[in-house]
């Protein structure tokens, strides 16, 4: 078994005056997929908010290579090398494609053979290179929120439901990226409803339900019993299928 | 993507005042509107910026101001000779002395209020209104304290004093020279925000802060470099702005300040671009009017805003999704 | 209405009591006066706590309103229409103006944020300010406007001949009664209001604005409304003002030293209580009276020493005023009323 890059055990997080978070414990593995399923409102985007800082979780740990983030600020973790695509892209609207890549570089700029291998990865960014990102259609603002995260080397990436509203032409040309991701062994944290998507690149598999882990295993093992997916992630999913 | 209308409001309403004056008053008028403007604009862009990037509305920004108007009357007191010497390298060592002054005793003052007043109300708008009124209250006592009630008179360097001619109209050299240090300032502003990464961080703050920070950026920091620039151009814009007028009272900056909050709305909070319009536009409407109609001079400033905010609700240039 | 503290029902009631006593508790003409201006505070700080602590929004225009009230019983006065009628004429004028003018403002401004309102607020009473002074046909410029009551309200009018327990019965004991209780009834209809379901509605969009548009109600209409009530209200209590100094001035009613008064009776008392605001009103007046005369003693005791004197002069009064208000935003939100509420 890999090495876990990032842990969390106990994972307790409030958003104000509500209780969202009861307890989450999962981890993921250096160098593999993670999927992490669930209805709707089920807390996984808070659970990544936790991991990035966003919130601050109220009581637990969150390892993550070697060290506990749980209590440290945005910054700091991101610093750590961890990039994060929300769920709502993040893309800067009045900023053009140039720029939104190059704000996640470092104090150098672009690194060419980096920006050449992401060009080629979503060959429309180049298209689009010095245009405002405001103007990109969805899909593209998608790609552009994953080239950002990738255009430096990265530990690991924490991405949030990226096939969420965009058209299944599109969603095809994502899987084919992240496949190419996985194969160079990136780690990589990816929410997301589409159980297709999760079948092509989850390695292993947790399954959330009211701000709690319910199911943890191999993706593998998941894929091949309806009546687990059925019982742990409902219609929603039956419905894709 | 950007709107053009905006864009066209400056010379619509210098187009509209032209039929109504002769030639060289409309001339002359213009020049003092668009002076007054980059005071103005020296003195809001501050605000507007830091409310862009931290949501922070800062009341008491009037009070750096007043205080770099007397900075500067407090420097060029000793320099009376330089000041009235013919020569404009003496002038302009001592105007240089003094707006730098301006420039960072306001800038240390605005770190001391960052870290003093504004850290604590971070995301509350009710007790940052609260707490920044009640921060100006003081701060305009203690500059009354120290300087008095009484109006300053302040000179303006001997080789600005005149004025020249242009187009049959009689320009004051200050107000040229307003003109052109604005358009400096302005300048670089532009070139940081727009060239480096700091200015690059600052936009995509303005728009997104919690996907800065993901991205790695100690967006608290930056903002308190902001803040400080913020307020050191603030002092400045005092400082200009009381030679101007040639007399400083501890009235100064609460005056400015209700320009300065119709220039930020105007221009739509956050946006250095439409801080830059807005001002131009305010300084032009007070001018043009303040010749037409004395009496409406402020009126029709807060006309103006009117008219726009029933256009366009969020400003001329609305920034980011708040 | 929630339970209050013992401690705090006790300093009501004995707000109250005073009050409803004073010319018999406290005779004289000064301290008279002084407790109706404490009457006529309450009004204008519970008014504005409406905004400020039921809305959760910063107007600087409430002195406006205050003058709006103030200079509609003054002109009609000072222009020798001298009667019952002209006052109430005036006032009413005052307080539809300002409704109107407070509602233009927020329809105005809430579209957007909150924050433009308190900026528009800025520019909008210093217009206010500067118009009362320019136009001096009508507002009597800087100088202001001086008239006379009807005769029941002059200090030489007898409604008794003999005193009332020593107090005599004349045009002053009205003219305070009167204010005092319609000071008490639109405290108790501001009671009312905020305890109706639609100060339960402002209530809830102040904690949490998105919730309550998600649960369907037009929070800008809401908002809108209350200012207008607000505004009103501060009219009528500017038309008492007019009433009690019989002079209506831009510094009496439109500076910006009254604005920061009603700021720290709020503040000091605690927002979003009314009752809070009423006691503020109180401790302010009075340190008014009884601690700017204070500090003219330690002023001159001190006049030889260098820098103090210059801090303790009478005129820095707003220093520590402004001091004693940031400390109380930052420690103590809830003021006076939050005080007890915790223990
Ligand atoms: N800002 C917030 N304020 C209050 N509740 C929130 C907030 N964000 C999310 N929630 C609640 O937390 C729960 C989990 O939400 P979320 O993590 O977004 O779920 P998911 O990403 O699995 O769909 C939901 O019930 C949601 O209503
Ligand atoms: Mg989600």
């Amino acid at each position: 078994m890999a090495d876990l890059l990032l842990t969390l055990s106990g994972v307790h997080t409030h958003i104000g005056p509500y209780h969202i978070l009861h307890g989450v414990d999962f981890a993921v593995p250096d160098g593999e997929v993670t999927m992490l399923l669930g209805r709707n409102g089920a807390g996984k985007t808070t659970t990544l908010r936790s991991i990035m800082g966003l919130w601050t979780p109220t009581a637990g740990q969150i390892r993550f290579a070697g060290q506990d983030i749980a209590a440290m600020a945005t910054p700091e973790i991101a610093r750590l090398g961890i990039a994060y695509v929300p769920e709502t892209m993040g893309i800067f609207t009045q900023l053009t494609v140039r720029e939104n890549l190059l704000l996640a570089t470092g104090p150098a700029g672009f690194k060419p053979h980096k920006l050449a291998e992401v060009l080629a990865l979503f060959p429309v960014i180049e298209l689009k290179f010095n245009q405002q990102a405001g103007g990109l259609s969805g899909g593209q603002k998608q790609m552009l929120a994953i080239a950002r995260a990738i255009i430096e080397d990265r530990r690991l990436l924490v991405i949030d439901e990226p096939t969420k509203g965009l058209a299944p032409g599109v969603i095809v040309q994502l899987i084919e990226g992240f496949q190419r991701l996985k194969a160079a062994r990136t780690t990589i944290l990816l929410v997301e409803q589409n159980f297709e998507m999760a079948r092509a690149l989850g390695d292993s598999v947790a399954v959330m339900e009211d701000g709690c882990i319910v199911h943890r295993g191999a993706m593998a093992d998941l894929a091949a019993d309806t009546a687990l997916q059925e019982h742990l992630l409902g219609l929603s999913l039956g419905a894709l299928q | 993507m950007k709107p053009v209308a905006p864009y066209l409001l400056l010379p619509v309403i210098m187009l509209l005042a032209f039929p109504l004056m002769s030639g060289p008053s409309w001339i002359a008028l213009t020049v003092a509107g668009l002076a007054m403007g980059m005071m103005l604009f020296l003195m809001a862009s501050g605000l507007a910026l830091v409310f862009g990037l931290m949501d922070v509305l800062n009341f008491a920004h009037g009070g750096f101001i007043t205080l770099g108007a007397y900075i500067a009357v407090s420097v060029l007191a000793p320099l009376t000779g330089w000041v009235n010497a013919g020569s404009w390298e003496l002038n302009l060592m001592a105007r240089a002395a003094a707006m730098l002054a301006a420039a960072i005793v306001s800038g240390a003052a605005g770190l001391a209020f960052e870290a003093i007043v504004i850290r604590r109300v971070y995301g509350a708008h009710l007790q940052q209104v609260l707490i920044t009124v009640g921060g100006l209250i003081v701060a305009d006592q203690l500059i009354v304290a120290i300087w008095g009630t009484q109006p300053l008179p302040l000179q303006k360097p001997a080789v600005l004093r005149g004025s020249f001619q242009l187009g049959g109209a009689a320009i004051e050299t200050y107000r040229m020279a307003a003109v052109v240090l604005g358009l400096l300032v302005y300048a670089g502003m532009h070139f940081i925000l727009n060239r480096t990464r700091i200015g690059l961080v600052v936009r995509a703050g303005v728009e997104n802060r919690e996907m800065v920070e993901a991205l790695g950026y100690r967006i608290t920091r930056l903002f308190v470099g902001v803040f400080v620039a913020g307020s050191a151009l603030a002092g400045l814009g005092g400082a200009m702005w009381a030679q101007y007028q040639e007399t400083v009272t501890p009235a100064i900056g609460a005056e400015m300040m209700i320009l300065v909050f119709i220039v930020v709305i105007i221009g739509g909070l956050g946006s250095i671009g439409g801080c830059f319009t807005g001002a131009l536009l305010v300084g032009l409407t007070a001018n043009y009017i303040g010749f037409l109609a004395p009496k409406l001079a402020l009126g029709s400033n807060i006309a103006l805003m009117v008219l726009i905010l029933l256009w366009r609700p969020r400003g001329l240039f609305p920034v980011g999704g708040r | 209405m929630t339970r209050q503290h013992p401690v705090l029902r006790l300093l009501l009631l004995s707000l109250f009591l005073a009050l409803a006593f004073a010319p018999f508790l406290f005779p004289g003409t000064k301290s008279v006066a002084t407790a109706s201006r404490i009457c006529i505070f309450i009004v204008l700080a519970a008014s504005y706590d409406i905004m400020l602590g039921y809305t959760g929004i910063v107007s600087f225009a409430h002195t406006m309103f205050f003058a709006f009230g103030a200079y509609g019983v003054a002109i009609p006065l000072s222009r020798g229409w001298i009667g019952w009628d002209a006052i109430l004429v005036g006032t009413i004028v005052g307080a539809a103006l300002a409704a109107l003018v407070s509602a233009a403002i927020a329809l105005l401004s809430l579209r957007v944020q909150k924050i433009f309102f308190s900026m528009i607020t800025l520019a909008v009473a210093s217009l206010a300010q500067i118009l009362a002074t320019q136009l001096r046909d009508i507002t009597g410029g800087e100088d202001g406007l001086t008239f006379s009551l009807p005769a029941e309200l002059q200090p030489s009018f007898r409604f008794l001949a003999d005193p009332i327990f020593g107090v005599r019965a004349d045009g002053r004991l009205i003219g305070y009664y009167l204010t005092a209780l319609i000071a008490l009834a639109l405290f108790l209809l501001m009671q009312r209001l905020v305890a109706s379901p639609f100060g339960t509605v402002l209530q809830a969009i102040r904690e949490n604005e998105f919730r309550a548009e998600a649960l369907g109600y037009r929070t800008i209409v809401y908002r809108t409304i209350a200012s207008a009530i607000s505004a009103a209200i501060a009219a009528v209590a500017g038309g008492l003002m007019a009433l009690l100094l019989r002079y209506v001035g831009p510094s009496a009613t439109l500076s910006f030293d009254v604005m920061t008064d009603i700021l720290l009776m709020v503040v000091i008392g605690g927002m979003g209580s009314l009752t809070g605001p009423a006691l503020g009103a109180a401790l302010v007046v009075l340190a008014h009276y009884y601690l700017q005369p204070f500090m003219q003693m330690g002023f001159d005791s001190l006049a030889d020493v260098r820098i103090l004197p210059a801090l303790i002069h009478p005129d820095r009064w707003l220093l520590w005023v402004g001091t004693l208000f940031v400390l109380i935003v930052h420690f103590f939100p809830a003021g006076i009323v939050g005080a007890f509420r915790k223990h």
